[in-house]
């Protein structure tokens, strides 16, 4: 047998303390650190409208609440939820920290049902036995509490192409697949003067379970036999062509990356990326840029249900867009803990009055005086118990 | 002596003008397949670095874009899409979970391997626990993430806590093989030294036996935590992820660097993504350190043979 | 005293080995025990991970009978969980990462056993265990923003236009299909393929690579003959175990694949694997979905489990003889 000389070798021994001794000045130094500080977002609130009563509401944000909140869902309003946060744990209660992940609306229902998060996000309402479910498991009642509105956009990435105009017929014939190249007649006739490549179409889709797609189906079974006949509505949908995403992030990621695409996005995500979107052809026969005002020309003379759940696609309205959806905040009427019932309460109240230039700012539209007060009716039967 | 040492006869396998033991040239064929041969190799071995080069330059130069003092002390900001910011959340979740994995891992990996190397020569019980360890070292990472899911986050919700067991589990069997084989490599002299002055075997093993083989386990341990630092996987499940720094252990998701990359490669924002090249720099940086570490470690052991 | 001798001590002297303070002669079985302890602890909680996940995934099992496994139909707000096609794409992935890793790594490996200069034997087996050490999400990050654009869509297009009358290369192409995911898997289980290789190919004796030279052989016709028969098992050995690690590979594979739950006959077309469906859709998923992921992890342990052992008697079986 070869004869090894050991040596306790100087580097092993100081591999070894070093890492105790970071691990130990983790767990010590981390004890007293405090939540994120968001050096980058100024803040636009001053400390007065931290104490003025919501419309209908009580005042709930006028003391000092303390609570670290998670919420799940929805990739459709997280970049306007994720900026809420940062703004709320700012400059309203610094003892509220807010961490909200965008893991799809699905995500959402089940994360909220099991009730691994304080509240959920969905921009498909729940259905009746998904309601049924979550309050059986947790013993208290479900509220949807509806915040913005968005437009769902048909984002694409085509060189030389900086207006799309399409209407019903050709965009659901892109997604059955029935029209695979860019310079096909249903396309060409809607864009005398453009000049469409002969290339092929790349649709993307989602992969997760999508209230964005629950809004896109919806809209396109509506306005399409074919559709409903062939793949219908649903937050999960069997895709007849096209690759997946992971959430309006991956989608809008996916169409970036490659020319010849299209896909749907919210607005949002389409303006940030700087995506081009196709101009759509609305039930009034106008063709409407998706747009803020377009979006909120939507919402208009809709029936809305005592429950606050409700579709808005295909809308009537000259100027509407039309694809366009509400998305909702799912909260129980009862929560185990008072602090965070509170500080939930505060947040939303916060979020649907003096977020709203927020909102715009991001291109969602705020609700109308109506659908607020109700909303914020709702928000009040939060409490703690 | 390898083969490696073993100089090759005189050009072995050359022409023009070396004349072979049978005393003539080998066919112009058969000297043409054997350069060809030798150039599929030299490419073989080009289309596997050229990758790698391309991956760490890649890294390094959109990672080095963002990368700033900012960058490495700031949390997340609360946007995607605005600049600024880093991945201290991120950064600080890895290295909380690794090190509690570590913590978890570490001695009851090196307590099972003391068992193989010290009392499992022709044990049943040990050639069935080595089998097993082996079959664990490829278990696909998401199956641990899940069982942990299934087992656990169910009932204490997300958190570093449960992040931390599924990293264990899968540094676990990585530490039991390796510090049982540097345990193996403890010459018996020492040991039968050991036990003439009269030591116990329990004794032997703690005061002789692990000390000696110390080298070699740590370089086990260190890729064992190379390897935890990277998966990204098991905490999809586990961690789910965060904005802020999360020092509690149970019940409040966490971010880990892997988590805050994969984030980055679906997002659509320019800013998200640069934060994502840091991030995934600091990462490598990170990982290779550990690596890098564990081989010189090893090779210095070795050396002083 | 007599405790001492009794336990084989010597009778004189002390030192700092000797003593028998506190646990007296209990102190070895104890130590044996609890050593044996630690040990079982890997076959406890790998029976409970079995146990618990194939517990968890049963429901689905009975709910779907064998349409589990060979139905192509995923639809879970339908109820209906068919994996055929995720196991379509792991094996499709994999195969075409072990296609495209076996002749690089056994390149890479007989290059540095066999025909490298001195010098650059080290650096390269160094630099290509380094391709070991990077992150899964690292790979899947630069593939999607450096290797598609600059590789896979380059290449899916090339083999859409010039092959695309073979049905394995029909179809316009984005680049995240199958072959896109294969591409990068062969490139991170190439380390793994050529380090397990090497070692194998340092066992073969010299005497008979001397006898293959003094009979006037050039170095490639020593390899074919000589080196790579003796080697052949103990390769097989290590493609397997390259192929263990491609099957089991999640993130990279995630966001290359394409994310579409279907089976199609050509790879450069989008497609989806077990481990990707897992980690794409566990977040969101409800109950009777959550349970169909288990059973898909379940299945694909099983399948991982089958290739690593059959991998690890190959290779027993060849350091046997």
């Amino acid at each position: 047998m070869r004869h090894v000389r050991v040596r306790r070798t100087p580097a092993t021994v100081a591999t070894i303390a070093v890492m105790v001794a970071l691990f130990g000045l983790l767990l010590v130094g981390c004890g007293g650190v405090k939540t994120a500080d968001d050096a980058t977002t100024a803040p636009t609130t001053t400390a007065g409208d931290a104490t003025t009563s919501a419309t209908g509401g009580s005042d709930t944000t006028g003391g000092a609440l303390q609570a670290a909140l998670n919420g799940a869902g929805a990739t459709f309003p997280e970049p306007l939820y994720v900026e809420w946060a940062g703004e709320f744990g700012a400059s309203v209660q610094p003892g509220v920290s807010v961490n909200y992940q965008g893991i799809g609306s699905g995500g959402g229902i089940q994360q909220f049902t099991a009730g691994t998060v304080d509240f959920g996000a969905s921009d498909a309402p729940m259905k009746d036995n998904e309601i049924a479910a979550a309050e059986d498991k947790s013993g208290a009642k479900v509220l949807h509490i509806p915040t913005v509105m968005g437009a769902v956009v048909a984002a694409y990435n085509l060189d030389g192409v900086t207006e799309l105009k399409l209407d019903s017929d050709a965009l659901a014939a892109i997604f059955l697949g029935t029209v695979t190249k860019w310079n096909d007649p249903k396309i060409a006739v809607l864009n005398p003067g453009a000049t469409l490549p002969d290339s092929a179409i790349q649709v993307v889709h989602r992969s997760d379970s999508s209230g964005t797609t629950n809004i896109f189906t919806g809209y396109l079974t509506r306005v399409s036999p074919e559709w409903a006949a062939k793949v219908g509505k649903g937050k999960d949908v069997k895709w007849p062509v096209g690759v997946g995403g992971q959430g309006n992030n991956g989608v809008a990621a996916l169409i970036q990356q490659q020319k010849g695409s299209v896909g749907y996005v919210e607005l949002s995500y389409a303006l940030e990326s700087k995506l081009s979107m196709a101009t759509l052809k609305n039930k009034a026969g106008n063709f409407v840029v998706p747009s803020l005002e377009s979006t909120a020309a939507a919402a208009t003379g809709v029936d809305i249900p005592a429950d606050l759940r409700f579709s808005l696609s295909d809308s009537p309205g000259a100027q509407a867009y039309p694809i366009v959806g509400a998305t909702w905040i799912l909260a129980y009427e009862t929560m185990k803990d008072p602090a965070k019932a509170d500080a939930l309460k505060a947040f939303l109240n916060w979020a649907l009055t003096d977020g709203t230039s927020v909102a715009q700012e991001l291109n969602y539209a705020p609700l109308g005086d109506d659908l607020q007060a109700r909303a914020l009716a709702k928000i009040d039967m939060i409490h703690g118990g | 002596m390898s083969a490696a040492d073993v100089p090759v006869p005189a050009e072995a396998g050359r022409t023009s003008g070396e004349v072979s033991v049978l005393g003539r040239r080998p066919a112009r064929r058969r000297v043409w397949t054997d350069r060809l041969a030798t150039a599929g190799l030299v490419a073989a071995v080009i289309m596997v670095l050229v990758p790698l080069g391309l991956i760490l330059f890649t890294i390094a130069r959109r990672g080095l874009a963002t990368i700033s003092w900012e960058f490495l002390t700031q949390p997340m900001p609360y946007s995607l899409r605005k600049e600024g910011g880093g991945l201290l959340n991120s950064a600080l979740g890895t290295f909380l979970m690794v090190g509690l994995a570590t913590v978890f891992s570490v001695p009851l990996g090196v307590l099972a391997a003391v068992y193989l190397a010290e009392y499992g020569k022709k044990n049943t019980l040990a050639g069935v626990i080595r089998f097993f360890t082996d079959v664990m070292t490829g278990v696909p990472s998401v199956f641990v993430g899940l069982f942990i899911y299934t087992a656990l986050v169910a009932q204490i919700g997300f958190g570093a806590l449960v992040g931390a067991i599924a990293l264990s589990i899968i540094m676990l069997p990585i530490i039991v093989r390796s510090s049982e084989e540097m345990l193996r490599l403890v010459p018996s002299e020492l040991k039968d030294a050991s036990y003439a002055l009269g030591a116990a075997k329990w004794q032997t093993v703690s005061k002789v036996v692990l000390p000696s083989a110390l080298p070699g386990i740590t370089t086990g341990v260190l890729l064992a935590v190379a390897r935890a630092a990277g998966e990204t996987a098991p905490l999809i499940l586990t961690a789910l992820g965060s904005f802020k720094i999360v020092t509690t252990l149970v019940g409040e998701p966490i971010s880990a660097l892997p988590l805050a990359i994969l984030s980055g490669a679906r997002n659509p924002f320019a800013a998200g993504q640069a934060r994502a090249w840091a991030g995934a720099l600091e990462l490598l940086v990170i990982v290779l350190v550990f690596t890098i570490l564990a081989r010189v470690i090893a090779s210095r052991s070795r050396i002083s043979s | 005293m007599a405790g001492r001798l009794a336990t084989g001590g010597p009778a004189l002297g002390a030192g700092p080995l000797l003593g028998r303070r506190g646990l007296g002669r209990n102190a070895d079985p104890l130590f044996a025990l609890l050593t044996a302890a630690a040990g079982s602890t890997v076959l406890v909680i790998l029976g409970f991970m079995i146990l618990t996940t194939t517990m968890t995934a049963l429901p689905a099992f009975q709910s779907q009978g064998i349409s589990f496994i060979t139905s192509t139909d995923w639809d879970p707000s339908a109820g209906r969980f068919g994996i055929l096609a995720f196991i379509y794409g792991t094996l499709v992935t994999s195969a075409i990462a072990v296609i495209l890793a076996v002749p690089l790594s056994l390149g890479v490996a007989l290059y540095v056993t066999e025909a490298a200069p001195r010098r650059l034997r080290s650096p390269i087996t160094y630099l290509v265990d380094l391709l070991a050490a990077v992150p899964s999400v690292i790979y899947g990050l630069w593939g999607v923003f450096v290797f598609l654009p600059l590789f896979l869509q380059p290449a899916s297009a090339f083999l859409g236009r010039f092959l695309g009358f073979v049905p394995i290369f029909a179809g316009p192409s984005s680049g995240l299909s199958y072959f896109g995911a294969g591409v990068v898997l062969a490139i991170m289980i190439v380390p793994i393929i050529t380090a397990l290789a090497r070692e194998i190919l340092l066992t073969v004796p010299t005497e008979d690579k001397y006898a293959a030279y003094a009979l006037g052989a050039t170095r490639w016709e020593m390899i074919r003959g000589v080196v790579l028969p003796r080697s052949r098992v103990g390769i097989v050995g290590a493609i397997m175990l390259g192929l263990g690690r491609a099957l089991g590979e999640t993130i990279a594979v995630a966001l290359l694949i394409g994310a579409r739950p279907q089976i199609s006959a050509s790879i450069v077309q989008p497609g989806y694997s077990m481990a990707a469906v897992i980690a794409n859709q566990f977040q969101e998923a409800t109950e009777p979905h959550i349970r169909a992921l288990v059973g898909v992890g379940v299945v694909l342990f099983g399948i991982t489990i089958l290739v690593n052992v059959g991998a690890r008697l190959i290779v027993m079986r060849m350091e046997r003889s």
